[in-house]
């Protein structure tokens, strides 16, 4: 140990005719992406445990008896990798032409529209929607959508079997809500008898609608709501023109786009992307191995937004009046409360309580425990995290 | 052959939970044990009712979800009960060749029922599985715990005859 | 060998597998039992595994006191008495009911016994094998004494190198190979797994061995894990399996009475012990990491490799797996040397193959040939050809994994590579002959429909991929081919085999491909003339009644399930060809075989 760091072996591997080092251990799928070279993957989720079913990172790796996927593969000192040639792109092309043959065609109406993986691949193979539903037709899937809860929303007819939403369930959330059911083609992630989220021990964090790589799994109160209607036009006029969703927003003339800050629901710190359009919050999501949260939220920091635009919340103070709430102003308000407080401080200090939030930043938490003891007098001071 | 009709004595009802208790006690904790945990809770019933997989999975320590997957992946769980006797018709390769298709017709014909439903009077479940390993037997089929060989569809009927007991099958057929 | 008979006159064996119970050994049994109870017989009455005479059971074998046998087929219950009365009470052989006699063995069926060298199954058919003082009454266990008091396990990996043996699942990699890499994988705790999960259909020679010589599998894993260094054993056997499962746990039973499982063996500090998992329906089992990952009881998928079992198999541990027969030839390896099972075979492929003939072969059963036999030489000397005056048309081997080979392909040897080379695979080693009334596409079809059934789903190549290849298939038999149809099959093909997961999607489109490289024109026939030329696809044949044969009994019109026979009794019948839905049950109720499809 030199420096209180601590050693790891190296490894030095060729790719694609250049060297490349890594620390031992590696998968071929790290050390490529450590060296900017591109390999598809569809099954892959750096949070979760590789898995090695999609066959897209498929690589040719000289000595082995078989094509080895890149996300499981260790890679050994001296190993020589190919990523790509002729061979292995034709094998990716079918692959996602198999699975497009059994993805229903709606891209046009689909929120995930921009942002689908499976559509990223069927644009970089070239793939129409007219060539995959002649290429390969047959068979398809015919699932009832599950809507059945206001949070999470399963269409598994666009689901494909990369297992992540189990992975992610079980691994990083360990709750394991999803496991794979029946075998072959028949088979999907889902619960047990079908049975609807509310009545597993799904928590409803969201996790899986954050890794799931096509519309399979969406979030619904992204997608129930009017606005929503406009996010999606935006991503697939986007999509049509070719055009960053920047670029978009800067033509049609809207305001704001996407904002990246803390939650502030707890003390993890986990980062949130907010997107909105027009002045309006119309989806959170959180950026991948960023930060402490690295890119995984709970329900509160995915889902607990609405009250920012919400119609009940108060833009003005509220006094009440004759036994009624009248709206007022912030002088007159904090006139009452420091009049009233006054005269407590004076006669019983300890009448006073004062409840602070884990939604207040350490700061205000450190003032408003002063104010309690130090202005007021008082040592009834408690935080929402004891509750 | 007389035989009294057993079919509701043959497997414990899904409220005892006795045979859980049991199986649980002989596997306990040990490591990977869900399928055998599993067969011989089928054993014990007949098929896996969500009541006992729920037990089974709550005692043993594992998610309802992977119980479930797994009991859903292998083809000998049954997630419904069948009836006093499971036929199953062998489509094994060899028996294909000499005609797996017609026997499995045959038995469907006799009984009424198509593959994977039971006889109304809860005798016979019919089901079409792969090979057996008896394949210079074929087409064969088994009957509960017996294995029937070198069949022709015209003696399927005198071979149903012979579980038939005191509720014959369906009658009606002529040939 | 059993064929003294104790004392006895004679000694008389019954084959009690389950082929033999399937025929009516049962009722057999009963009756012997019942008659040389009360008729004073002066017989040694006892059971055997299957001797692979699979077209002649249920079978007795009577041997006499100088070690001669007859062994006589198609024994019935009603037959028992007069078998007694004049072989055993008379000395009389009853002729007709011969099936080999030591005398002249290869008279009657004799020459399927003869032509074959039995070193797996050397003693089915011999041995009761519920009696482990029977095996080792033919040397049992002496093997694995000599091993583990006398031998160093690296000696013992060296003999089985020296068999030059190849694992007898399918897969065909070296034994010897194999369990050198596990024994360097360093730690304490291995396991030895056998894989008697035999799926294929066609397939019984595992079932045989484990109903007819389950001891021989049990030494020989008792040797595997002295070499590798296991000492934990496990038996992954089909649930389907009901016998073989019983006289495992009877055979491990008799092991641990006479302390050859447990500790100490023989003497020695070596232990070691087996435990019997029940498989739960899934072919895709049989693959050595989708079998781990049952044992762990987890859903049947399998895992990418490397890591290799014998890196990191069950419970991450160093773990070696070998197929039943392979299992069963070790024993024979270490008593005999290794270099005398090298002596028999081919230079690549040595020692013997068991073979399962199934089909439209007059002999249908076990046949284990060294290595080198040609495949006429299979099919015709020890099976006796095809079935029924017919013609040879192909034969299947290796299953779902395998191809069919034409009749031009006939001379080539079974060896692996030779196989391999024609676009087949010897596999588990099922041979399923077809005669021309086999339709070769729906023999594809048929396979690729069970790949489909089996296909654990996971990976997209082979739960998608051949799925689409099925409907390709199931619409060319369907008379809706199309010209493009076959390019992608063949195209398809070669990126589910290069992309799969495992072996079961990577050998998926093998029936297809041999099938269309020595049977194209039944695929083009079907596709461009609409023609099902074996009789068989009903999209594209018509069946008719062959008015010079009928004789007008009636049987067919009471089957129809569309009403379109017609005729008066005693007359021939005649099927209206648009309202025939092409379901043949007709022709397999014809008693006079007077329904042609063509």
């Amino acid at each position: 140990m030199t420096n209180g760091r601590l050693e790891v072996e190296e490894i030095t591997v060729e790719i694609d005719g250049s060297k490349c080092t890594a620390p031992k251990g590696s998968t071929i799928l790290d050390i490529a992406k450590a060296n900017g070279v591109d390999i598809p993957t569809l099954c892959y989720d750096p949070r979760l445990s590789p898995y090695g079913a999609c066959r897209l990172c498929l690589v040719e790796v000289e000595g082995a008896r078989a094509l080895l996927p890149a996300c499981y593969a260790q890679a050994d000192d001296g190993m020589v990798i190919r990523t790509t040639n002729e061979k292995l792109e034709r094998i990716r092309k079918t692959l996602v032409e198999l699975l497009m043959s059994d993805h229903p065609m709606e891209c046009q109406g689909c929120s995930k529209s921009g942002r689908c993986e499976l559509q990223k691949l069927a644009e970089r193979y070239g793939i129409t929607e007219s060539e995959s539903t002649s290429t390969f037709a047959g068979e398809t899937h015919e699932y009832e959508m599950h809507r059945e809860n206001p949070f999470v929303m399963r269409d598994y007819n666009k689901c494909i079997m990369c297992g992540r939403c189990i992975r992610i369930c079980r691994e990083v959330q360990g709750v394991g809500v999803y496991d794979f059911v029946n075998r072959g083609f028949k088979a999907i992630p889902g619960t047990p008898y079908d049975k609807p989220l509310q009545e597993t021990p799904c928590e409803f964090c969201g996790q899986c609608i954050s890794t799931c790589p096509t519309g399979a799994i969406k979030a619904r109160p992204y997608e129930d709501t009017g606005r929503v209607a406009a996010r999606d036009m935006l991503r697939n006029a986007c999509a049509y023109f070719k055009m960053s969703e920047e670029d978009m927003m800067e033509a049609l003339g809207l305001e704001g786009w996407v904002t990246r800050t803390t939650c502030a629901y707890c003390g993890c710190g986990c980062q949130l992307d907010i997107h909105v359009i027009d002045n309006k919050v119309v989806e959170i999501t959180s950026p991948l191995m960023v930060g402490s949260g690295q890119g995984n939220l709970c329900v509160k920091g995915r889902f607990g937004y609405e009250f920012i635009g919400s119609d009940e919340r108060l833009t003005k103070p509220l006094i009440r009046k004759d036994g009624v709430l009248v709206e007022s102003t912030w002088e007159d308000a904090l006139g009452l409360v420091a009049e009233k407080l006054g005269e407590a401080k004076k006669s019983s200090p300890d009448s006073v309580a004062v409840l602070s939030s884990a939604r207040a930043t350490n700061e205000d938490n450190y003032l408003i425990q002063k104010f309690a003891r130090a202005v007021i007098g008082t040592n009834n001071v408690d935080h929402c995290a004891r509750l | 052959m007389e035989k009294e009709c057993t079919c509701s004595n043959r497997f414990a009802d899904v409220d005892d939970l006795g045979p859980v208790d049991e199986i649980i006690s002989k596997y306990g904790s040990e490591k990977g044990a869900l399928i055998p945990l599993l067969q011989e809770a089928q054993d014990a019933y007949g098929y896996l009712d969500e009541k006992i997989m729920r037990e089974l999975a709550q005692r043993a320590g594992y998610q309802l979800s992977q119980v479930f997957g797994v009991a859903t992946f292998f083809s000998q769980f049954r997630l419904n009960p069948i009836g006093e006797y499971l036929i199953k018709v062998c489509h094994g390769t060899a028996c294909h060749v000499a005609g797996a298709t017609q026997i499995t017709d045959e038995v469907s014909n006799q009984l009424g029922v198509k593959e994977g439903e039971t006889t109304p009077d809860n005798k016979f479940t019919l089901e079409s599985v792969m090979c057996l390993g008896a394949c210079a037997l074929a087409p064969i089929m088994v009957v509960g715990d017996d294995t029937h060989g070198k069949l022709k569809p015209t003696g399927i009927k005198k071979i149903l005859k012979q579980y038939a007991g005191p509720t014959a099958a369906a009658e009606g057929d002529d040939a | 060998m059993s064929g003294n008979g104790n004392g006895h006159k004679y000694k008389v064996v019954l084959g009690y597998g389950t082929c033999g119970i399937a025929a009516g050994a049962t009722a057999v049994k009963d009756a012997l039992e019942e008659a040389v109870e009360g008729g004073g017989y002066d017989v040694d009455l006892d059971i055997a595994g299957c001797m692979g005479l699979c077209f002649k059971e249920p079978v007795v074998e009577i041997f006499d006191r100088e070690g001669g046998s007859v062994i006589y087929g198609d024994i019935t219950a009603k037959k028992v008495p007069q078998l007694l009365d004049e072989h055993v009470g008379k000395g009389q052989v009853i002729e007709d009911w011969v099936v080999k006699r030591s005398e002249d063995p290869n008279a009657c069926e004799g020459d399927f016994l003869e032509n074959q060298l039995r070193v797996v199954l050397r003693n089915c058919g011999k041995i009761n094998p519920e009696s482990i003082d029977e095996y080792i009454g033919i040397g049992g266990y002496e093997g694995a004494k000599k091993a583990l008091t006398s031998m160093t396990p690296e000696e013992v990996i060296d003999e089985v190198s020296a068999s030059g043996i190849r694992g007898r699942g399918g897969a065909g990699f070296p034994t010897g190979t194999k369990w050198g890499f596990a024994r360097k994988s360093p730690g304490d705790v291995k396991y030895l797994i056998c894989n008697a999960d035999e799926g294929d259909p066609g397939a019984f020679m595992d079932r045989s061995v484990l109903e007819g010589d389950p001891h021989s599998v049990m030494e020989g894993m008792i040797l595997a894990g002295f070499a590798i260094g296991a000492r934990h054993g496990l038996i992954y056997c089909r649930a389907e399996y009901p016998l073989a499962l019983k006289r495992l746990d009877i055979a491990i039973e008799e092991c641990h009475e006479k302390g050859f499982l447990g500790e100490n063996i023989f003497g020695t500090d070596w232990s070691f012990d087996v435990k019997v998992k029940k498989g739960a329906g899934a072919f895709v089992c049989g693959e050595e990491t989708a079998m781990m990952a049952s044992i762990e009881g987890q859903r049947g998928m399998p895992r990418p490799r490397p890591p290799f079992p014998a890196n990191s198999g069950l419970w991450g541990k160093p773990t070696n797996i070998n197929n039943v027969e392979t299992f069963a030839a070790i024993p024979w390896i270490i008593y005999e040397g290794g270099e005398k099972y090298a002596a028999i075979g081919t230079e690549k492929s040595k020692g013997t193959k068991v073979f399962c003939l199934a089909g439209k072969v007059r002999r249908t059963g076990l046949a284990e040939v060294p290595m080198g036999y040609t495949l006429r030489q299979v099919i015709f000397d020890v099976g006796g050809g095809i079935a029924g005056g017919k013609e040879f048309k192909a034969v299947q081997m290796g299953g779902p994994s395998g191809g069919c080979l034409p009749e031009s392909k006939l001379d080539t040897q079974v060896d692996y590579d030779q196989i391999t080379a024609a676009g087949a695979i010897i596999g588990s080693g099922g041979m399923i002959v077809a005669d021309n009334r086999t339709c070769m596409v729906d023999l594809a079809r048929y396979f690729l429909s069970f790949t489909q059934d089996e296909s654990c789903g996971k990976c997209t190549p082979c739960r998608i991929g051949t799925k689409r290849m099925l409907e390709i298939l199931e619409r060319i038999c369907e008379g809706k081919g199309e010209p493009e149809d076959i390019d992608k099959l063949q195209n398809l093909a070669a990126d589910i085999s290069a992309a799969s997961l495992c072996a079961l999607g990577g050998t998926a489109p093998n029936p297809v491909l041999t099938t269309l490289r020595y049977f194209k024109d039944e695929y083009e026939d079907h596709i461009f003339n609409h023609k099902c030329a074996a009789g068989s696809c009903p999209a594209l044949i018509t069946l008719r009644i062959d008015p010079e044969t009928c004789t007008g009994c009636g049987a067919c019109v009471k089957v129809c399930p569309t009403d379109a026979i017609t005729g008066e009794k005693k007359e021939p019948h005649l099927i209206d060809s648009e309202l025939c839905i092409r379901c043949k049950m007709c022709l397999s109720r014809c008693p006079s075989e007077s329904i042609i499809s063509e």
